[in-house]
């Protein structure tokens, strides 16, 4: 299939990405900096067409689903859920730096997906067949993914701001890339600002999506529980802001905390927990 | 009351609406929603699993709730905490948002002109003149200004999105709106399961709490298929495609119109009177004891059914009499039948593929057989419902999804300009995003320097 070799061949543009993003943090060279958000585009663009084209060959096979319904197709997207947040924020903000800490989740996720996961297009079991499956997985894979983000800012957070009380000027050489820490706090704001309403509404999707199947919005099944766990984590983020005593370090923490349950809501819950999510196993 | 009664009250009072009370509340709830998904929950507790832990933590367990801990005493006490909480918090802040918005501040205070951001510009004309065209340039470019005389200067206040401050108060009130759902549900419907056999008619369904609840109309199942993928080298796979009931509603027996062989499939559910039926398992009822063919005539083309039963002979029209001997049913295959002819020479042994319908043609026989199907009765399992909270809890949803856009992506922006004979000032302030409010604002700032005022 054509659609998995441009999936290699992207997977092969976000590494040259990664490390120019690396090569830029040692050297400070500009042109090795612009070379890994160009790096990153041109993988995206290829992800891009893939991924269409994944979903036009499910067609030509007769299945005829949106390439989102296995865990393989799922890390796939979830990769370009994060390339797709990381260039909204770096063409705007401009600081690149952000690559070093945001693309290596995307490779991470890319490798992983090309070399372990089974790539087969598979049949929909019946529950799985229904529109809510796009509006759910789409919504809640950009929200994972702004997550992602935030939680590669919160890590820069925590460096500069530890290099900053230590007043080291040996370290200052790499650091001084970063942005401010006023600017990091407010770029890890802005990411969970973005995806907190994604989660919100993928939980909802999620929800209406169960009510059409089983006839049931909530049923506590350990998905569901993980998706609040996150939305509760979350929470406490937004209001810590608005916390004497809970910005700066502590919401920095609680932004990585976040991304870990995350994490562990998409890909634990499947692996090591049973439910009505299992088809998302392996 | 004493001002100690008065303190320990207003104390009980900050203490629901804090902040702090509220982040403690998020990760407690956070931390121990944990335990529900590492501990079975009731009723889906495997009987084994009692056997891996020892009876002093199944005991400890029982008595912490931990089998049903999302309904637990104080998991609930938790919820019903963040309730007032949330409650608590928008009562003592809500009033005050309400008077900043409703009667916004129409003039500036010297604190306020010292920390917004502003701009300078000198006045061409006298100062009514200009207050005038300063009105009509804010009304154009921003929003209509008010204008407020203060001594001899004149204070002009536009504002945008002043709403947009009570977002945030969309947003728990729809949590609020979503408990209240949960619980109308839970208080006035509820959830259940039958199982109707092809051909058959229920009244009633089982509740999950075992009662049984009559539904007040009959549901029959005209007929219930289930079809299978198929497996990458043909044939039928063991993975269902689709499972599909055909149902009929009645009333005292009497049929309701658009209710008449309706069908029913997974994610298309189907609702009579409140009360929902969703497609959810299927089994086999009984075991065949007719099996049925289409026996065709190669030269005439002609063709019967027929049926056969297992130690019976039945005639076939050329005069030879058929048998079934055998009928398997493999994932890959589907039904499977062993059939022997018997006529004047010896007896023929052949297996008839339900999935293969053309295949016997490759026999040679004078006769082709397809297997059409069997007398076996099948049921469909439905999941009932009746959830009469569910709209609350989508309003809710929906509340929540605006509240939290408008909370987010929305900015209560305001402008003032306050003229002083000679000279103005422009000053300006946002509730959120203050770098693309800082853009908006010069930008606006540079535009009146360029006109003539």
């Amino acid at each position: 299939m054509l659609s998995a070799k441009l999936f290699n061949i992207t997977t092969i543009f976000y590494m040259a990405s990664t490390l120019a993003f690396f090569i830029y943090l040692a050297g400070r060279n500009q042109k090795v900096g612009l070379s890994g958000s160009v790096l990153a585009w041109i993988g995206f663009a290829i992800h891009t067409v893939a991924t269409g084209l994944r979903w036009k060959e499910s067609y030509d096979i007769g299945l005829g689903h949106a390439p989102l319904s296995n865990l393989y197709e799922s890390v796939v997207f979830f990769a370009w859920s994060i390339v797709l947040i990381f260039g909204i924020i770096d063409a705007k903000y401009k600081y690149r730096v952000i690559g070093v800490f945001v693309m290596p989740f995307a490779l991470l996720g890319m490798t992983w997906a090309q070399l372990y996961l089974p790539a087969d297009i598979n049949p929909l079991m019946p529950a799985l067949q229904s529109n809510w499956l796009t509006y759910h997985v789409i919504t809640c894979f950009l929200g994972y993914a702004a997550f992602a983000v935030a939680c590669g800012v919160s890590i820069m957070y925590l460096i500069k701001v530890q290099s900053e009380e230590k007043a080291t000027d040996a370290a200052g050489g790499i650091l001084s890339l970063f942005p401010p820490t006023k600017v990091l706090d407010d770029l890890n704001y802005k990411a969970i600002m973005v995806g907190f309403p994604l989660l919100t509404l993928g939980i909802i999707t999620g929800a209406a999506w169960a009510n059409y199947a089983w006839g049931t919005y909530w049923s506590w099944d350990p998905k569901e529980t993980w998706s609040l766990i996150v939305w509760f984590v979350y929470a406490a983020f937004l209001h810590a802001r608005f916390t004497k005593g809970w910005v700066g370090r502590r919401a920095a923490w609680l932004s990585i905390i976040g991304f870990a349950a995350t994490i562990f809501c998409y890909l634990g819950v499947n692996l090591l927990l049973s439910g009505l999510h299992s088809y998302g196993g392996l | 009351m004493s001002t100690n009664e008065r303190s320990l009250v207003q104390q009980i009072w900050d203490f629901f609406c804090s902040l702090k009370l509220t982040i403690s509340l998020l990760i407690t709830l956070a931390i121990t929603s944990i335990i529900g998904t590492i501990i079975p929950q009731f009723p889906n507790i495997d009987e084994r699993y009692w056997a891996t832990i020892s009876a002093t933590k199944r005991a400890l367990y029982e008595k912490l709730g931990f089998f049903d801990m999302y309904h637990s005493w104080w998991f609930l006490a938790l919820l019903a905490l963040f309730t007032i909480n949330l409650i608590a918090c928008s009562i003592k802040r809500l009033p005050h948002v309400f008077k900043f918005v409703s009667e916004p501040a129409t003039t500036l205070s010297e604190m306020q002109q010292k920390i917004f951001p502003s701009r300078d510009f000198k006045l061409a004309s006298s100062l009514e003149e200009s207050k005038d065209r300063l009105a009509a340039f804010l009304g154009a470019e921003f929003a209509k200004p008010v204008i407020t005389k203060v001594d001899h200067q004149y204070h002009l206040f536009a504002q945008k999105n002043p709403w947009c401050r009570l977002g945030v108060y969309v947003v728990h009130f729809s949590i609020v709106v979503i408990f209240v759902g949960a619980i109308i549900g839970n208080l006035f419907g509820y959830k259940g399961f039958v199982a109707i056999v092809e051909g058959e008619t229920i009244n009633a369904i089982q509740a999950r709490s075992g009662k049984t609840i009559p539904l007040g109309f009959e549901v029959r199942c005209d007929q219930f298929t289930v079809t299978f993928y198929d497996a990458p080298g043909g044939g039928p796979s063991g993975m269902p495609k689709e499972f599909k009931s055909i149902l009929t509603l009645t009333e005292n027996g009497k049929e309701i119109p658009d209710y008449k062989h309706v069908r029913l499939v997974v994610n298309e559910p189907l609702t009579y009177k409140g009360i929902t039926f969703y497609q959810s398992s299927y089994g086999p009822a009984s075991d065949p004891t007719a099996f049925f063919f289409s026996v065709t005539n190669r030269s005439s083309g002609a063709s019967e059914q027929i049926a056969l039963r297992p130690g019976a002979q039945t005639k076939l029209s050329d005069g030879r009499s058929a048998s079934i001997v055998d009928l398997t049913d493999n994932p890959g295959e589907g039904l499977v039948a062993t059939l022997r002819v018997t006529g004047s020479g010896e007896p023929q042994f052949f297996r008839v593929y339900k999935e293969q319908p053309s295949l016997d043609d490759l026999r040679g026989d004078r006769l082709i057989f397809t297997f059409t199907g069997t007398d076996a009765k099948m049921y469909t399992g439905l999941q009932v419902n009746k959830d009469p909270g569910v709209w609350v809890v989508w309003t809710g949803c929906i509340m929540m999804c605006l509240g939290l856009c408008i909370a987010f992506f929305m900015s209560h922006k305001r402008v003032w300009i306050v003229l002083s004979p000679g000279h103005a000032r422009i000053f300006g302030n946002a509730s959120k995003n203050q770098p693309a409010f800082q853009d908006e604002f010069e930008a606006l700032a540079e535009k009146l320097h360029n006109q003539n005022i």
